[in-house]
Parts: structure tokens; sequence; C-alpha cells
């Protein structure tokens, strides 16, 4: 036994909790799970069934952790989990897997499959078994600060774009601000718009607010891999910076798994409660709008659709805000068949769309979106996640789809009213 | 052995035998879940784990209408013969009899005729509930050995029950002893295999419920 594979089967032992071994004793392998799932529906492969994802997790718990397994065990009976076996599965718990949590949903046993491989990625990080693509961005979060090595010089170029673009001050690193604000390094770089939208909003609601310059990514590369300790040194960086410029709140941007990462996992990580709150830019948007503090002077008149990013969504409990903005800032907007919490995946979170490898299954699990927009014929589309945007307008363009993808803080921003 | 003889032997020591192996294994198994443990969370909860778990426990009954249209066969066939199942053992006269005797308490029994029905419909179920596990290309790679002694084990108490009823082909006392002697065989491997989800699928709802509904979800 190699000692990878020695610490990646310890890695999952430590990760059996009470809900694990609960989950893992219901299955009745009814398989309603795959047609949960993206991956299974849009291939057809039962290999992609959520819960055979888990299989080396399951023999694991099974072996160590059932009176009848641990005599089998004892006995040569059953079948010890391989170092090949698990560099088997990555192409399901990393490749095939967003943790979009679909399945989650559905299983008539009530097993949180996502949970699991969540927990199943520490061990297979731990023995080795990540895809390459998910290691590099887990090395620049840690050394550089950014999955995309993103430097504080090209924020502060952006940062500058969007005081020119906007003629408002984006205040960095001030002391005793309300608010800070996380970025994801997709926005930075592909959707840098989205800086002069908050900044105009804030202005116009008053919100007294910063960026820090030693802490603005958001996402978290040491979750999408399953490495806790990574993870925890990346939430800390966010917690530090956060009690150094004593801000009451941090918020999490356009970005699904960035939010589950500080706001779910955030404080489970670093082992305590934080001392600020966590608040994603919907829910912010949704209480400002409330207060009568949001409102627009138009609005759109195009037929729009919304997105829901998984894990603010499904995941992350944030459905109502994004319907009420969307309400309050579209003559039209419609649902699409299967929406809110039981929305389908873009296809790339969780990891999937840094791993280079899963480019093409990526791009062939769109095709489930692509039959939703198609039930509701959309003139544009809305979301609020940067990672699935980029993935909506791939696939889009893959499928000679014309239609474009918006962001919701950007679609608010373009309608602001002056009062 | 006579078959008067059996009866009696399939009545006393094997059903004290089959008993103390269901009890004691499910108890077991129980345990071993529990006692695991769960870290508690310290994210700011948005909404009560305990009312989201008690959610789900109940709302996981009904299946979302995506998979309802995607899996109708799956949904109806399992209400039929768990339903089928559920009522003919708590609910035909001599088995509240049985249970009276050992519990103290009586409920009212349905109609004979209804539970004779109904026996039949979920024997008919069962059969197509195999006959999808093994053409559905998702469920035959899923399943492994178990799952097919879990069904047998499962179907045997309904025939075996529907033989004796109606005396068909064997003496009655061996009818007998056969029913009971199936249901002895279904205590026995009940611990040890996914029957078990007959008890932990009310803490998978609840933990499931529970972890979304801190998140302001309703799983």
């Amino acid at each position: 036994m190699s000692a990878s594979l020695e610490q990646g089967i310890h890695a999952f032992k430590e990760q059996i909790d009470a809900p694990v071994a609960t989950f893992f004793s219901s299955c009745v392998r009814c398989g309603l799970c795959a047609q949960a799932c993206l991956f299974y529906t849009e291939t057809g492969n039962p290999e992609y069934t959520p819960i055979h994802k888990l299989e080396p997790l399951r023999r694991v718990w099974k072996q160590e952790y059932t009176f009848w397994g641990r005599y089998a065990k004892a006995f040569g009976l059953s079948k010890p989990v391989t170092d090949a076996e698990l560099g088997d599965w990555e192409k399901y718990v990393y490749d095939s897997c967003t943790m979009c949590g679909r399945c989650s949903m559905v299983c008539p046993v009530g097993n949180d499959i996502a949970y699991m491989i969540r927990r199943m990625r520490e061990g297979m990080a731990a023995a080795g078994h990540a895809p390459e693509g998910l290691v590099g961005a887990t090395r620049r979060a840690i050394t550089i600060g950014s999955p995309m090595g993103v430097k504080l010089p090209a924020l502060q170029a952006q940062i500058r774009n969007a005081e020119q673009e906007s003629g408002l001050k984006i205040p960095v690193d001030v002391q005793g601000a309300d608010y800070m604000v996380l970025l994801s390094s997709m926005e930075i770089m592909n959707f840098p718009e989205f800086i002069s939208a908050i900044a105009r909003i804030f202005e116009r609601a008053n919100v007294s607010w910063t960026i820090s310059s030693e802490a603005f990514e958001a996402t978290n590369s040491g979750i999408q891999i399953g490495v806790s300790e990574l993870a925890a040194e990346l939430v800390q960086r966010v917690v530090d910076a956060a009690e150094k410029l004593q801000v009451k709140n941090v918020i999490s941007p356009e970005c699904g798994h960035a939010y589950f990462a500080i706001r779910w996992e955030g404080p489970n990580l670093v082992g305590k409660a934080f001392n600020f709150k966590v608040v994603h830019i919907l829910e912010l948007l949704d209480d400002l709008r409330k207060q009568g503090r949001l409102k627009v002077s138009s609005k759109e008149t195009q037929k729009l659709t919304y997105h829901d990013p998984c894990q603010i969504t499904r995941r992350g409990g944030v459905a109502e805000q994004p319907r009420n903005l969307l309400n309050m800032v579209a003559e039209n907007f419609v649902e699409m068949p299967e929406h809110g919490t039981m929305n389908w995946c873009c296809g790339a979170g969780g990891g999937v769309s840094t791993n280079e490898r899963a480019d093409e299954l990526r791009l062939k699990a769109f095709k489930r979106k692509q039959a939703q927009l198609n039930a509701v014929q959309p003139d544009a589309l809305v979301s609020a996640c940067s990672n699935c945007r980029i993935q909506l307008e791939e696939g889009l363009e893959e499928n000679s789809m014309d239609i474009p993808v918006l962001s919701l803080t950007e679609t608010i921003a373009a309608h602001l009213s002056d009062d | 052995m006579t078959p008067a003889e059996l009866l009696m032997w399939v009545r006393g020591p094997a059903l004290q035998f089959a008993t103390v192996v269901f009890v004691v294994g499910v108890a077991v198994r129980i345990l071993e879940i529990l006692l695991l443990g769960r870290k508690p969370d310290l994210a700011e909860a948005r909404g009560s784990e305990v009312i989201g778990g008690l959610r789900t426990i109940i709302s996981r009954s009904i299946p979302d209408r995506g998979t309802l249209q995607r899996s109708s066969f799956n949904v109806v066939a399992g209400y039929i013969f768990h339903a089928g199942f559920f009522l003919a053992l708590f609910f035909f006269a001599p088995h509240i009899l049985l249970l009276h005797d050992v519990f103290g308490v009586y409920w009212p029994s349905l109609p004979t005729q209804f539970i004779d029905a109904l026996t039949v419909v979920s024997i008919i179920t069962l059969l197509a509930v195999l006959f999808h596990r093994i053409t559905h290309k998702v469920m035959r790679f899923l399943s492994r050995p178990s799952d097919y002694v879990a069904w047998l084990l499962t179907i045997l108490p309904l025939i075996t029950g529907y033989l004796a009823f109606h005396r068909v082909g064997l003496a009655p006392p061996l009818l007998m002893a056969l029913h009971i002697g199936s249901v002895e065989l279904l205590m026995i491997v009940f611990p040890f295999t996914k029957l078990m989800h007959a008890f932990t699928l009310f803490l998978g709802r609840y933990y499931n419920g529970a972890i979304a509904g801190r998140r302001g979800v309703n799983a």
C-alpha cells in the first residue's frame, strides 16, 4: 500500500460521520438519483449515477464502521479499495460532479449525495487523485492568492477602469466600513463591469463599503479539490482582513461556490464562528430594495429568465431574493421549467470548469440547460455567478444560440433610478 | 418431523431466534450510526435544523414533478408494493391478533378481501419491479446480489401468506409453517441488508432536511 493510498483511506475514515453512515445504510439502489443528474441525463451513461460515484467511500464505511463489514474484512471476504480504483474514480468524483446537489433533493430515502461527494474529495486529494487543473488552481490560490493567478496590480487596474467608467471612487482598505466586498478572479478578469455596477448601486443606496487589498479573492479552490487545511487557510485570509478592517459584513459576489465556501463552510473550516456576517450580494440588494434604498427608473422590456446558481439557491438558500429583484427590474420575467431549488446546474461548478479533462463532458452536460431554455425561449438569460456565466456563454455559442447572458447585479445597475 | 411439529418449531424457537436477531441487529446498526456523531455546525443558521429535518421526513414521500415524469414506474410501483406490504403486515386481522399477543394493543383491521386483493397486486408489482431492475440500465448497473436476496425475501412472505390463506397445494400446517418461516428469514437478514432503510430512512431524511433547513432551504 502506498503512503498516499493510506492517507486517502485515513481521510475517508475521518470523513465518515453519522449522516454518511445513515445515507449508505439507507440506499436501496433505486437509481432515482441518476435522472436527477445532468451528467447522466445528457450522456445516458449509468456510471454517472450519483450514488455510484461514492462506491469506494461506501466500501470503506462498510469495512470499517459496520459490525458485519469488519468481520468480512477480517476474513478477506470484502474487496479492499485500491489506488488504481481511486484513480479510476476521479472521473466520477471530479469530472462528472459539480456538487450541485440536485440528487440530494430527489433521493427518496433522503441521502444528501453532494454532502458525501464533498467529503469523498478529501480522501481523493489525500490519495493524490485530484485532477491536474484543480491542483494547479489550488496551488495558485495558496501562493498567489487567486486560482487564476490574479494579483493585486491587476485588480488595481480594473478598479481604476471602474472609477473612470462610473466617475466614483472605489473604496479600498477603508477602516470600519459596513461591508467588505469579495470578488472572484473570474469577475476581475472577465466581468470587471461588476465593480462599477456595485459602486453605482452602493453610492445611490448610501452603503458604506470597501475592498481589501489583502483579501479580495472570494473563491475557494481548497473546497473544490477537497483539502480542508488549504480551504481553511483561504478562509482565514478573509477573516483576518475583515477583522483588520473591522467591517460588520462580508459580501460574497456573483459566484455560487464562493458563497457556499465562505457562508456555510467558512466558520467550520477555521473552527470558530465569524464575528462578522456573510451576505450574498443578492441578499443585500433585496434588503436595500425592501428598505426603499434601491429603486429603478426603467425596466428591461425583453423576455428574461433566471438561471439559479446551485450553490446560491439549492445549497445556499438564496432563492426568493433574485426573483424579487427581477420582478422589480424586468417587465417580462419568466421561469424555466424546474427552477429554484430544483434548477439544473450549468455543468461547470464544483471545480469542473477548472478541470480541462472534463471540458467535453461539461459541454455535453450543458444540453440540459439548452433544453430548459428552449422551453421558454428567452431574449436574455440572467444569472448571478460568473462561473455559470462563462459556461452558459460557451454552451450557447457552441450550440449557436443567440441569447445574451446578463449579471443580475449589473442589470439592476443599468436601470438605477437617479433619486 | 411432521408438518404440525414443524409449525410448532417455527412458531417457537425459530421465531424467538429471528426476533432476537432482528431486534439486536437493528439496535446495533442504529447505534453504530449514531455513535459516529456529527460535528456541530458553526455557520450562522438561516433556518431551523429541527423544523427542516422533520419537514423532509414527510415531504420526501412526495416526489418532485420531474422525478415523477422521468421515473414514473419507480415511483408508482414503489408506492404500491410498500403500501401493500405494510397494510398486509399490520392490518390483516390474524396479524393484529398475533401482534396483540406480543405488544398487548389492538387496532382495527382492514377487510380480509381487501388485504387479499392487495397481496395479489403487491406480488404482481414486485415481479414487475424485478423485471425493471433487470432491464433498466441504471438499476441493473447498480444492483448487487444482496438486492436480489432482499427482493426474494420481500416477496416470499406475500406469496406464502397468500397460499396459506387460500390453502393451496400443501397441508395447511405446512403452508403456515412456510409463511412464518419466510417472515423469520426476512427478519434475520433484515439488519444486514438494505432492508435497514425501513428504519434509517427517517434518520437520513432528517439529516438531509436539517442540513438544508439550516441554510433556509426546504429539501
